[in-house]
């Protein structure tokens, strides 16, 4: 089976200083159709402009210095704008972090779901709103004919995050970005989208890129894991091994910053870990890497 | 929504109330009357008599709060009074020079507009370019140039060196007489409004909503048409109407300089001669104006903006 | 750098306005008043007179240097009586709320829909031209903005706790209000008195030009203007330099009050003039 996503050796950065100051020094990456794939890392490690680069929509000071990124074995970067844009919201897809302003607060959230359709499958309006109201209810938004005409100041932020999801999926992509999805929702709310981002996703056979710093939603979501640093990817592996094994330096600081259930933090003998009490040498960090190949065969 | 109108309209009520409060308390105040006025020039002595029946005449005579009183009730009758130089009613004489005065600051508000939204917006969406740049200075220089001395020198180039265009006055009131004084007129708010679009599309342009949409696969030109346009026009709306309020009281200087017989040369006039109810007249009908427009503004606004009719 | 080019522009011009207007005797080849000579009216520029002359004979150069004093003092002036009027309003609106509060935002509201030329027109109608008139109108009709900048910025402090602070250590409201709330809010003044000045020598010319201001023989770049206009087929230049003056002079303090502006808040973006 061949990758649904190839990264290889992304690097992207300034492109306006002749300096070429990289963000993103080495990133390599497959994702396998239908699987969800997640990246974390702190903030700052690049895991956001990684996702912009492969949706293709870095701003102006960014862009891509060198590397690969293969979908269905083309060559994204080799695209030209106007095919790059008929990829974007067809077969690759994207949810953001903010829901109280990724929406157009003029439109209401019938009309810019129904957008996905009349762009990408040619619907008339009319047809298309219609459609969007199912989407609507497929993402189990109650009401969804009343909901249909709401604007995104009527909803609150995990309604509002639902019609993303909606939006996103409109066209049944082949892979979906969902970039810190949950961070801005209460945890009730948050566990909520996440099972219906996964269930969705399963059933539509779409494979998920999940970014979050969240390490409990990345091992209930995702198969496998890619730790960021710095701009690199230090480790990867199967979620189970990477959580009860971790290899790099810095995953093991990720995971002892973690609290954990059942431990009492002031005298127990587990501590939460500051991660720069285990790493004494960042800059090493970087140097090493614990890739974990795919078992051939499997997934 | 129609309760959002009916409020908003209502609300003018109360500020136009204070306004004519405030005016008559100023002109209450006025040391010089008009009969004092009319000797002010010294070139006749002082009649104390016949200043004693001009002041009774115009019930200047009377206390303070008699003469409030009166001008109170008049006014609930939509009556401004009497013009003390022409013995015509006030709001007559406004009648016969708000059409040259609205004409003068539609046609300047056009130009403006025409001129200072697509500058804005091309600005805006090449950011560091030199056409920024230079729409970013033009602004700034038209905000500080002083409009009464542009107008001289178009005057003096176009009427009086290229003899295209009339040099004053409303002559027949076709377009050629509106040209000089309306563009005269215009460069201040064009300015402003080039400044504002500007700012105001790049906002947008750096809005979540705006990245979400270009991950729809929307092309840029759909982009700024279906989602950056409609949200940059709230703010430019807003501007429109601020400036077209404002506009007749820049429109005074302007009317006086091309001698164009608006209100605005109106009050200036009665300004000098101590015609005070016109002059207070005048000032009235220019705030209400101003209220008017305000009002106008924040309606077409909550029909763009689902946002406001909740509030 | 970027570092504030309006900043240091604006500063320039300012600098060169005031020192002008300070110089004037020294840098004046004639008197601006006294020495007229018919002889010499509506001289070009030459060497003598590096503006010409006008329609009295008088030398523009040096009128114009005497009216720097005119509208500099306009300008800083009416913006003091300005500044004064809104911070204390503002401040004291938002500091102690209720009906005051409603008070200050009423009158507020009604002097922004009072075009602030219109109003000044007003003033002077009742107080009579000259400078203390000028100065008294421009003072007392240009305050709304600052006092809404004043007051917001008071609200946003005190929704910070400075005050509840404040009082618990047992200062008085007077006290709070310049100790505390006045130092933390005078950027967005300063930037608000700069770009009033601006506008107040625009108004200054604009009301000497309808006769309304200084009055002849006095050099003001308004009453300058009335004459020019007269003169202006004849004369262009008593109508070009006067002008100048006043663009250079207004823009000066526009571009120092953007650059303050992008100074103190590099977020606040030019929205308002």
């Amino acid at each position: 089976m061949t990758p649904l996503l190839e990264v290889r050796n992304l690097q992207l950065g300034l492109t306006r200083s002749g300096l070429g100051h990289a963000l993103i020094k080495d990133v390599s990456f497959d994702i396998m159709p239908g699987e969800t794939y997640g990246l974390v890392g702190e903030s700052g490690s690049g895991k956001s402009i990684t996702s912009l680069a492969i949706i293709g929509l870095l701003k102006k000071p960014l862009g891509i210095l060198g590397g690969q990124i293969n979908f269905r074995g083309q060559d994204l970067l080799a695209l030209s704008r106007r095919e790059m844009r008929s990829m974007r919201g067809r077969r690759i897809a994207m949810v953001f972090q903010e829901p109280m302003t990724a929406l157009n607060p003029l439109a209401t959230v019938g009309r810019q779901i129904a957008e996905m359709y009349v762009l990408h499958q040619g619907k008339g309006w009319q047809e298309a709103e219609r459609a969007a109201v199912d989407a609507l209810a497929s993402v189990r938004v109650p009401n969804p004919e009343r909901r249909a005409r709401d604007y995104p100041h009527q909803m609150s932020g995990g309604l509002r995050q639902r019609v993303m999801i909606a939006m996103a999926l409109a066209c049944k992509p082949d892979l979906l970005i969902a970039d810190e999805p949950t961070t801005a929702l209460d945890v009730t709310v948050q566990a909520e989208v996440l099972k219906l981002i996964k269930e969705l996703c399963a059933s539509l056979g779409t494979a998920v890129l999940f970014i979050s710093h969240d390490l409990g939603v990345i091992a209930e979501m995702c198969q496998r894991v890619g730790v960021m640093y710095d701009g690199c990817l230090v480790e990867e592996n199967e979620t189970a091994a990477l959580f009860a094994n971790p290899l790099h330096d810095y995953t093991k600081g990720l995971l002892g910053a973690l609290p954990r259930m059942g431990s009492r933090l002031e005298h127990g003998r587990r501590r939460l870990v500051d991660i720069d009490s285990v790493i004494k040498d960042r800059s090493v960090l970087t140097a090493t890497r614990f890739i974990v190949p795919r078992p051939s065969g499997a997934a | 929504m129609l309760r959002f109108v009916v409020r908003r309209i209502l609300q003018i009520i109360p500020t136009i109330a204070v306004v004519a409060l405030l005016i008559f308390v100023i002109f209450s105040v006025v040391p010089g009357t008009f009969a004092s006025s009319l000797f002010s020039d010294g070139k006749r002595a002082a009649d104390p008599q016949l200043m004693a029946r001009l002041n009774e005449q115009f019930g200047l005579d009377k206390p303070v709060h008699e003469r409030f009183a009166a001008y109170i009730s008049d006014l609930a009758r939509l009556d401004l009074g009497t013009s003390f130089r022409t013995r015509r009613p006030v709001l007559e004489l406004i009648n016969d020079r708000m059409w040259a005065s609205l004409q003068l600051a539609i046609a300047a508000m056009v130009f403006a507009i025409v001129i200072a939204v697509p500058l804005g917006f091309l600005a805006a969406l090449r950011p560091g370019s030199v056409l920024d740049s230079l729409t970013m200075v033009g602004a700034v220089s038209g905000l500080s140039l002083p409009q009464f001395w542009l107008g001289l020198l178009l005057m003096y180039v176009f009427a009086l060196k290229l003899n295209l265009l009339p040099s004053f006055g409303y002559g027949d009131g076709s377009l050629r007489h509106l040209i000089l004084p309306a563009v005269t007129l215009g460069v201040t708010p064009l300015a402003l409004l080039a400044r504002t679009t500007r700012a105001g599309v790049l906002d947008v342009l750096n809005a979540d909503f705006v990245r979400t949409a270009h991950s729809k696969g929307l092309s840029e030109a759909q982009v700024i048409r279906r989602h950056v346009a409609r949200n940059a026009l709230v703010l430019i709306i807003t501007t429109v109407g601020l400036l077209f309020g404002s506009l007749i009281g820049q429109a005074v200087v302007i009317e006086k300089l091309f001698a164009w017989p608006g209100i605005g040369s109106l009050l200036v006039d009665s300004v000098s001669m101590r015609d005070i109810p016109v002059v207070q007249g005048t000032i009235l009908v220019i705030v209400l104006w101003f209220l008017v427009i305000n009002t106008a503004v924040d309606v077409v606004y909550a029909f763009i903006d689902p946002r406001i009719k909740q509030g | 750098m970027r570092f504030g080019f309006s900043f240091m522009l604006g500063a320039t011009l300012t600098g060169l306005v005031i020192l002008g207007g300070l110089l004037a005797p020294w840098l004046a080849h004639f008197d601006p008043v006294l020495d007229a000579d018919l002889m010499n009216a509506e001289l070009p520029p030459d060497w003598t007179y590096w503006f010409g002359t006008d329609a009295q004979g008088r030398d523009v150069y040096s009128r114009i240097l005497y009216g720097a004093q005119i509208s500099l003092t306009v300008g800083i002036v009416s913006q003091l009586i300005n500044t004064a009027i809104g911070v204390t309003l503002g401040m004291s609106g938002a500091y102690w709320g209720g009906w005051w509060d409603d008070l200050v935002n009423g009158l507020t509201n009604v002097m922004l829909a009072i075009p602030s030329l219109i109003f000044a027109l007003a003033v002077m109608a009742v107080l009579g031209p000259g400078l203390i008139s000028l100065l008294i109108a421009l003072g007392l009709t240009n305050w709304s903005w600052t006092c809404r900048i004043a007051r917001s910025s008071t609200l946003s402090l005190k929704s910070l706790g400075y005050v509840q602070a404040a009082q618990t250590l047992g200062y008085g409201d007077t006290r709070i209000m310049f100790t505390q709330i006045l130092p933390n809010i005078m950027g967005p003044v300063l930037v608000m008195a700069t770009l009033g000045m601006g506008s107040a020598v625009l108004s200054e010319a604009a009301l000497s030009f309808l006769g309304l201001g200084i009055q002849p023989p006095f050099p003001s770049w308004g009453s300058m203007l009335t004459d020019a206009r007269q003169l202006i087929q004849l004369a262009p230049w008593t109508a070009i330099f006067p002008g100048l003056a006043i663009f250079l002079a207004v823009l000066g303090f526009n571009l120092l009050g953007d650059g303050l502006r992008d100074i103190l808040d590099p977020h606040m973006r030019a929205r308002k003039s």
